[in-house]
């Protein structure tokens, strides 16, 4: 029972940070409707940005911890969302009235650009970063075994929560919201009503960045090492956690991204760590077999 | 005074002209109607006012100003505003979520009062303001286009075929609608439609589009009574 306690807590910290990432997916399924590839790779820019600037923050000289965590988080937020940006303007806007499978092509190569392009500017070498935040609190002792949950885990899922409450409510309650939904409904009818579907389609691009780069500051923050390749396993997975909550849905990337988090970290409590990635990656082959709209997602057929 | 002047518009899809040389004019004020058999370019000729696709060849100008080049997203804030060609509302998009999006280009302090006009014209939107714009049947839906073509405060109104598919006694109360509006609100109306005879009434004049070129115009009475249109669109099916 305590073990199982213990899993469920670490699963859904790691389900918050894969959440986090799929919805950069869904969002993007949902307004153009293609799998941006690359943004495996904008969590992984977001990670080395906020170790960068922790490493900055701390020649500077700033030791007091919660205002470390807010200006890394604004820092990290704001430059990986201006790599998102730029992505979707050079490499999928030129494509936009292409064959359905250029910007994804597109996307694959921006991905291996990317990899290779911090491969190269940071070095191949896996980056650590000393623990910023550490305690926390034991929750049940069993005798051999201790509860525990640190309290940056409670950060994690705290500021997960909190996004993921303030993004629903900005998607369901104001105009950019509703603009980004009627883009993605139909495009055409919201620009005759006045809706510059471009720039939607850019800020959509932004906030998923945005919100990638919160996930990588978490896990830079969580295991204290990163490389140029970690953002190829979390992509995946959080495609996963996407397609399992149904590709287009926002509530289902955030369910779909803790369910992840959680069979994920059950299967490596109770069988085979080794063999952890294969428990996701089976969940998207029987997903995809069995129920391809995913949990929340809909039908395509549409009275109109 | 000349609100929309179409002078010599050729649009392509691809390799096929759908229209060959279009001239129209809309004065301040008027209903025209544009009638034609399907595949004639009505509903292109509509799209291309906005921009999608955009003319190839000749000018669209409105009060004055040249807007062939404009940005479709651009061109409501410029007063012209349409309810296209089936429809489109957003179906998973509650009734008042579409209204909103109709407002999108204005300012908000005019919302409740637009709000207020549409409930007036069209009631039943008021009643199925929570209800998604899918779940509608095809006559709300057509109140529910016009409305939120009307939620941008237009001053020249594009409506595509509003009586398409839709029980003769809705025909009668979307046509009673559009009356009103022209003549209350003083929105100019640029009407595109395949019940010619509903539409010639209504209108003040009206062009007869053939594969991409107008075949015909003049005023509706006149076009009512000329031999070739009857025998064309209206003998037998009124």
């Amino acid at each position: 029972m305590a073990y199982f306690l213990q899993q469920l807590i670490n699963g859904l910290t790691l389900g918050a940070i894969y959440g986090l990432i799929a919805i950069g997916y869904t969002m993007v399924y949902g307004i153009i409707g293609m799998i941006n590839f690359a943004h495996g790779e904008i969590y992984m820019i977001g990670a080395f940005i906020s170790v960068i600037s922790f490493l900055a923050l701390s020649a500077a000289g700033v030791t007091y911890v919660p205002l470390a965590l807010l200006v890394v988080l604004i820092v990290t937020m704001t430059f990986t969302a201006a790599y998102g940006w730029t992505i979707e303007r050079i490499a999928y806007r030129p494509l936009r009235h292409s064959f359905r499978l250029a910007p994804l092509i597109s996307a694959i190569g921006m991905s291996i650009f990317l990899q290779n392009l911090v491969q190269l500017l940071q070095g191949a070498r896996v980056k650590p970063l000393q623990p910023i935040v550490s305690g926390g609190f034991v929750l049940l002792d069993s005798g051999d075994f201790e509860v525990q949950i640190s309290y940056l885990q409670i950060f994690i899922i705290l500021l997960t929560v909190a996004l993921m409450a303030g993004f629903t409510t900005m998607i369901n309650r104001t105009s950019l919201g509703r603009a980004q939904r009627a883009c993605e409904q139909d495009g055409t009818m919201a620009a005759l009503l006045g809706v510059n579907v471009d720039r939607t389609i850019s800020l959509t691009f932004v906030m998923g960045a945005a919100l990638a780069a919160v996930a990588g500051m978490m896990v830079t923050l969580y295991y204290g090492v990163i490389d140029f390749y970690i953002g190829f396993l979390a992509g995946v997975k959080a495609f996963t956690a996407a397609v399992l909550g149904g590709i287009g849905s926002l509530p289902g990337a955030m369910l779909g991204g803790i369910l992840i988090g959680l069979i994920e970290a059950f299967w490596s409590g109770y069988f085979s760590v080794e063999y952890k990635d294969v428990s996701v990656f089976g969940i998207l082959v029987l997903v995809l077999i069995f129920r391809p709209t995913g949990l929340l997602g809909r039908p395509e057929v549409e009275k109109v | 005074m000349t609100m929309l002047s179409i002078e010599g518009v050729h649009t392509f899809y691809g390799n096929i002209e759908a229209l060959k040389g279009v001239d129209v004019s809309v004065e301040t004020g008027e209903i025209v109607t544009l009638i034609g058999a399907n595949g004639a370019g009505k509903s292109t000729l509509l799209m291309t006012i906005c921009g999608r696709p955009r003319a190839s060849k000749g000018r669209i100008v409105f009060e004055g100003r040249d807007i062939t080049g404009t940005e479709t997203f651009e061109i409501v804030r410029l007063g012209i505003s349409q309810s296209p060609e089936g429809r489109r509302i957003f179906p998973r998009m509650t009734v008042l979520d579409n209204l909103q999006m109709g407002a999108i280009s204005t300012d908000p302090s005019y919302f409740t009062e637009d709000l207020k006009r549409v409930f007036t014209l069209f009631p039943i939107l008021e009643r199925r303001q929570e209800q998604r714009g899918g779940t509608l049947s095809g006559g709300e839906q057509q109140m529910l286009a016009i409305g939120r073509a009307l939620m941008s405060r237009p001053r020249l109104l594009l409506l595509d075929e509003p009586s398409l598919g839709l029980a003769p006694l809705v025909v009668k109360q979307i046509f009673e609608v559009i009356r009103e509006i022209n003549e209350q609100q003083k929105v100019t109306v640029f009407l595109v439609e395949q019940n010619a005879y509903h539409a010639l009434k209504l209108a003040h004049r009206g062009y007869v589009m053939q594969t991409g070129q107008i075949a015909l115009q003049g005023t509706g009475r006149e076009l009512l009574g000329n031999r070739e249109v009857r025998a064309a669109y209206l003998e037998g099916g009124h």
